[in-house]
């Protein structure tokens, strides 16, 4: 699951996988700001075909936090097809 | 399907790869390499990270080079009421795919009236090339339903007159054009089925404000950008997302940044001249179903009562559509020529004729071959062509060969080539005028008047059987559309690419020491309406009065036809009679225009300085005559 989060970062971000670790934070990468975030979020969503609230997003402190978070949610029936 | 810019190939695997390359080759000074590599990435379906990444190395390029590499640059002033940070990276990434590197400057965030109308704002001090106004149905305040049919018209107009004040405030520190964006109406309905008849509902209110502001900008000189029409095509609900719009107030939900971003760079494109202008048709299972070599005339399936049958009738009909709003056909197919005429002369269901086919290309040689001797034959830029082939192996070859070629992926549906290669933006019209109209004609006539030059043995000869009759006036209300057209797209017989709006050739007219006039072209195959553009300025050299000329430009369909001697002998009659003693004329080299780099000497002129690539040419008018010409001259412009 973190090899995948690091790809998805690492297309999203312009940045290389090898420089994210589940101890990452946006202070961590440059590229990682408000709104690279948001693109962030919106390829994840793709790719596991989940859906995010924005309460949930605005609670996580690293990359870590985002895969557990990716993991509760994963087979879950979701909801809406965005 | 629309919202993916399916007509555009999937990303490639390697698009971070590519990324990199680019960048190495910015770095590394190589600009042609990086602007050529972001021109290819663009081809593709990129996502909106996929399209900031190649908007930072636009800009990254253009900081390095002003020539962006061989791109287009465009500095786009970009102000609305929402987040637009998103959209400018997505124009920024989708500039290449249209040949521009565009350098966006936002606007803050909101109040886009108090912007236009503060002279220090940021919009007016870095004076964009063109301006995009993006709309938004709560920043105009109708996002919520009227409460009268009073109050409906009233906030209507409140919202027509603020875009109005806002593009007049910021109009003066535009340099060519200004877009609005149609108004995407909410997708909720507050009364249900009888949203649309109430005409107080958001929906009503939004359509209300649409006729209203498409009737204001034509006459304003406005461009639309039809961003309603494309939501609604791919669906409300996937243009609006209400938790982007609470999380980052962005108005395009990001799956549809990509589309929105597409429409605006077209419209900013053929703005630039880069609108195509030819489609090229394969045959066999692209204009009918089967292979007329194998099938023959009996066996291709092609008319009503089959469904495939039906559908190549369709693509066919696009085609003389298409053909009736000016777009040039030709055709590229691998056959013998007999047999690939053989339907459009024999097969009683063909929409399309002969005579709707400007370049008849039917033979073995490979496709990007003939798709270079079409445009040579039309007299127009590679880049001016889309090809349509259901062949996977075609495609892939044209682009390898020829990336400049716009190559629709249509997949082997022929039901799906009209949706595809219309809703791909390829042939972008800002107005119709009756040139655009007859321009399929033209160009044709011209490919029946290079015939004729081929069988006839002396070009004098050949040249005078044309009965051509020039006509130079000045420029008037009626030919300034044209003439801005042609000063906005010449790009091949341009000497100096200099580009003026409607509004600046209506005040190079106005202007006292300014000489503009217009050449129009007729022989006995047509007329070719304005066919050159030349602006020549008073000026003095040594004491004495000299006509400089400004901008000298003509289409490619009538070269070789002796008209720049015409225009030669019109302005050294024109300034002799100001009383000036030389012409002055210069060449500023681009990437297009290598065909005049010796336009002047050829014409007799001597050399008079240079400063860098550009070159100064001189002719003295004292004993200076014109030559015999092979055409009729009117002449009411001195």
């Amino acid at each position: 699951m973190l090899a995948i989060i690091r790809d998805i970062m690492a297309d999203v971000l312009d940045i290389d996988a090898d420089d994210i670790g589940p101890a990452t934070t946006a202070a961590d990468v440059e590229e990682w700001d408000s709104l690279s975030h948001i693109r962030l979020m919106v390829a994840i969503e793709r790719r596991f075909g989940i859906t995010f609230e924005n309460s949930e997003i605005a609670g996580l402190k690293n990359v870590g936090e985002l895969v557990a978070l990716i993991e509760s949610k994963d087979g879950a029936p979701s909801g809406n097809g965005a | 399907m629309l919202l993916d810019l399916d007509w555009l190939q999937p990303a490639p695997e390697d698009t971070r790869a590519r990324l990199k390359a680019i960048s190495a080759a910015i770095d590394a000074g190589d600009h042609g390499a990086a602007g050529a590599g972001l021109a290819a990435l663009a081809q593709h379906r990129l996502d909106l990270s996929q399209l900031a990444h190649v908007g930072k190395r636009a800009r990254a390029l253009l900081a390095a080079d002003p020539e962006a590499g061989g791109l287009t640059p465009v500095r786009l002033g970009l102000v609305g009421w929402t987040t637009l940070n998103f959209a400018a990276d997505a124009l920024m990434g989708t500039g290449p795919r249209f040949g521009l590197a565009i350098d966006v400057v936002e606007g803050d965030f909101g109040a886009p009236l108090q912007q236009a109308l503060n002279p220090a704002s940021r919009l007016h001090t870095v004076r964009p090339d063109m301006l995009l106004l993006m709309t938004d149905a709560r920043g105009l305040g109708l996002a919520s339903p009227a409460a009268s049919i009073d109050d409906a018209q009233a906030r209507v107009a409140e919202a027509l007159a603020q875009v109005r004040a806002i593009i007049d405030g910021l109009r003066p520190s535009v340099g060519s054009a200004i877009l609005v964006e149609t108004l995407v109406p909410p997708l909720e309905p507050i009364f249900g089925n009888w949203d649309a008849a109430s005409g107080l509902a958001p929906l009503a209110l939004t359509e209300a404000f649409n006729r209203a502001l498409i009737g204001w900008a034509q006459g304003a000189g406005v461009v639309i950008v039809d961003s309603a029409r494309a939501a609604a095509a791919v669906g409300l609900a996937r243009w609006h997302d209400p938790r982007q719009w609470h999380t980052a107030k962005l108005a395009v939900a990001p799956d549809a940044a990509p589309l929105h971003a597409d429409l605006v760079v077209r419209a900013m494109a053929a703005i630039r001249g880069k609108a195509r202008k030819c489609l090229v048709l394969d045959l066999d299972n692209t204009l009918w179903g089967g292979v007329i070599g194998d099938d023959g005339v009996e066996g291709i399936v092609l008319g009503q009562g089959d469904a495939r049958g039906e559908a190549h009738l369709a693509v066919q009909q696009m085609a003389l559509d298409l053909r009736a709003r000016g777009v040039i056909l030709a055709v590229c197919s691998k056959n013998e020529d007999a047999a690939a005429r053989l339907p459009f002369r024999e097969h009683p269901d063909m929409l399309l004729k002969e005579e709707h086919i400007a370049v008849f290309q039917a033979n073995w040689q490979d496709k990007a071959s003939n798709l270079k001797a079409i445009a040579k034959a039309l007299n127009i830029g590679i880049d001016a062509l889309v090809f349509l082939d259901d062949n996977p192996a075609e495609r892939a070859q044209v682009r390898g060969e020829l990336p400049m070629v716009a190559v629709p992926e249509v997949g082997s549906d022929p039901a799906l080539y009209p949706r595809l290669v219309l809703s791909a933006g390829y042939f972008e019209l800002l107005s119709l005028s009756e040139e655009d109209r007859l321009r399929a004609d033209l160009y044709q006539k011209n490919a029946e008047r290079a015939a004729l030059a081929a069988s006839a043995s002396d070009m004098e000869g050949f040249l005078k059987s044309l009965d051509m009759v020039c006509t130079i006036g000045r420029v008037d209300a009626v030919s300034r559309p044209r003439m801005a057209q042609l000063i906005n797209k010449s790009n091949q017989f341009n000497l100096t690419t200099r580009r003026y709006s409607e509004a600046e050739v209506a005040a190079l007219e106005a202007d006292a020491d300014v000489h503009a006039v217009q050449v129009r072209l007729a022989d006995r195959f047509g007329d070719n309406g304005i066919i050159a553009v030349l602006i020549a300025r008073r000026g003095l050299r040594d004491g004495q009065r000299v006509w400089a000329i400004d901008t000298w430009l003509m289409s490619c369909r009538v070269l070789e036809r002796r008209i720049e001697e015409a225009c030669l002998a019109h302005l050294a009659a024109a300034a002799a009679a100001d009383g000036a003693t030389a012409l002055i004329g210069t060449y500023i080299p681009s990437a297009k225009n290598m065909m005049v780099a010796g336009h002047y000497p050829r014409l007799g002129f001597a050399a008079d300085g240079a400063e860098g690539d550009t070159t100064h040419w001189r002719l003295d008018l004292a004993g200076w005559a014109a030559p015999a010409l092979p055409m009729t001259i009117h002449d009411s412009a001195f």
